[in-house]
């Protein structure tokens, strides 16, 4: 467990990971880029459609996801298809 | 010209009422005639901190949309002279406040001589708080220790930059201080909570003051008494202080350091 030792450690100092955080959170919201893009809820919509036209999702079995890195963002989508479809696709 | 002194945060909860309530009122205090604005139109508070909240008959909307006079609004003060409060009404929608709306409160409060108006900001970066920051002089930005609130002190230093009167028209920048509050020098050296100068290195504005977490804050607001009034208790102090530096007086930084108990309270307290 050892997210449990993150808080249990004295060691640790939380408020330099709080300041590295925040660092790295502040510099990239200064560029103008405050939070998602605000195409994602339209791309998600676009990526449902054309899933759609092969297999039975819904609105809730595709994730948009951004992670930020130090210099570099990550878009991750994920399509939770269904089992009997799963074959189909391949 | 009163100056305008926007209490602004983007978070909720970190202190901007109390902030607001001791400045205005230790402003006052030091024989400046001051006005005390509630920009939190729906959740007014202020006029309970103050402890006028009975004498509330007319609010800011109703100034606004003349249904009363300004004069009919403004509360005066009971323990200080030279203090009025603007209470925000408590009901309607928060799009009431409109930018000719509150421009016309404010030239008549110059009009009438006010020296300073304090603004006291709702939370977020909405309507409301772009309207009590839209015509600040100076801002007085209230952060606590805190990763969210930093960041969320950034983005309304941010709108401070781009979205103010004086941005807009290209005027001299509005001035910007640094309050932190809530402040535990205890934990900031076990490493687990930002420190003063972390804070600093981040939002890179000077810094006006340090407010310990104190309870003589909750008790003050129990009471309906301006915690700036209390003498004893270090968040007065540090109020007083914050005061005082802001008309210019040159007020070492305090509550930096852990208390030193005495050895008996230490034991027994
Ligand atoms: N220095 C402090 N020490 C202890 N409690 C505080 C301090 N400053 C503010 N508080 C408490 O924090 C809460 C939120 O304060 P408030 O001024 O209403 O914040 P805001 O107006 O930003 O929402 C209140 O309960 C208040 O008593
Ligand atoms: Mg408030």
């Amino acid at each position: 467990m050892r997210w449990l030792n993150y808080f249990r450690s004295s060691q640790r100092n939380t408020a330099r990971t709080a300041k590295e955080r925040l660092q790295v959170i502040i510099a990239h919201e200064r560029q103008g880029a405050a939070g998602a893009p605000d195409y994602l809820p339209r791309l998600q919509r676009e990526i449902l459609e054309v899933v759609r036209r092969y297999a039975e999702v819904s609105e809730r079995d595709v994730k948009v996801e951004v992670e930020r890195e130090d210099g570099y963002e990550v878009l991750a989508l994920s399509v939770a298809l269904p089992e009997e479809t799963t074959h189909a696709l391949r | 010209m009163s100056k305008i002194i926007v209490v602004t945060s983007g978070k909720g909860g970190v202190g901007k009422t109390t902030t607001s309530a001791a400045v205005a009122t230790g402003l006052a205090h030091r024989g400046h005639k001051t006005a005390v604005i509630d920009f939190d139109i729906g959740l007014r508070n202020l006029d309970l901190v103050m402890g006028c909240e009975r004498r509330v008959v007319y609010d800011f909307v109703n100034v606004i949309r003349d249904e009363a006079r300004l004069n009919q609004a403004l509360i005066k003060d009971k323990r200080v002279d030279n203090l009025y409060i603007l209470p925000a009404s408590q009901t309607r929608d928060k799009d009431a406040l409109t930018k000719e709306g509150v421009q016309a409160v404010l030239d008549e409060l110059d009009q009438q001589g006010f020296e300073f108006v304090v603004c006291d900001s709702p939370a977020g970066i909405e309507h409301g708080a772009h309207m009590a920051l839209y015509f600040a002089d100076e801002a007085f930005v209230v952060t606590n220790p805190e990763v969210s609130s930093v960041r969320d002190s950034d983005r309304i230093l941010g709108i401070l930059q781009s979205r103010s009167k004086r941005a807009e028209e290209g005027l001299e920048p509005v001035r910007e201080h640094l309050i932190v509050t809530r402040y535990e020098p205890t934990r900031v050296d076990r490493g687990d909570m930002l420190s003063v100068e972390d804070i600093l290195d981040i939002l890179a504005i000077p810094l006006l003051g340090v407010v310990p977490e104190c309870k003589s804050v909750l008790q003050a607001s129990n009471a309906g008494v301006p915690v700036v009034l209390d003498e004893v208790g270090r968040a007065g102090q540090a109020y007083k202080d914050i005061v005082g530096r802001y008309l210019g007086e040159n007020i070492p930084q305090r509550f930096l350091q852990p208390e030193k108990k005495p050895l008996f309270k230490r034991l027994f307290g």
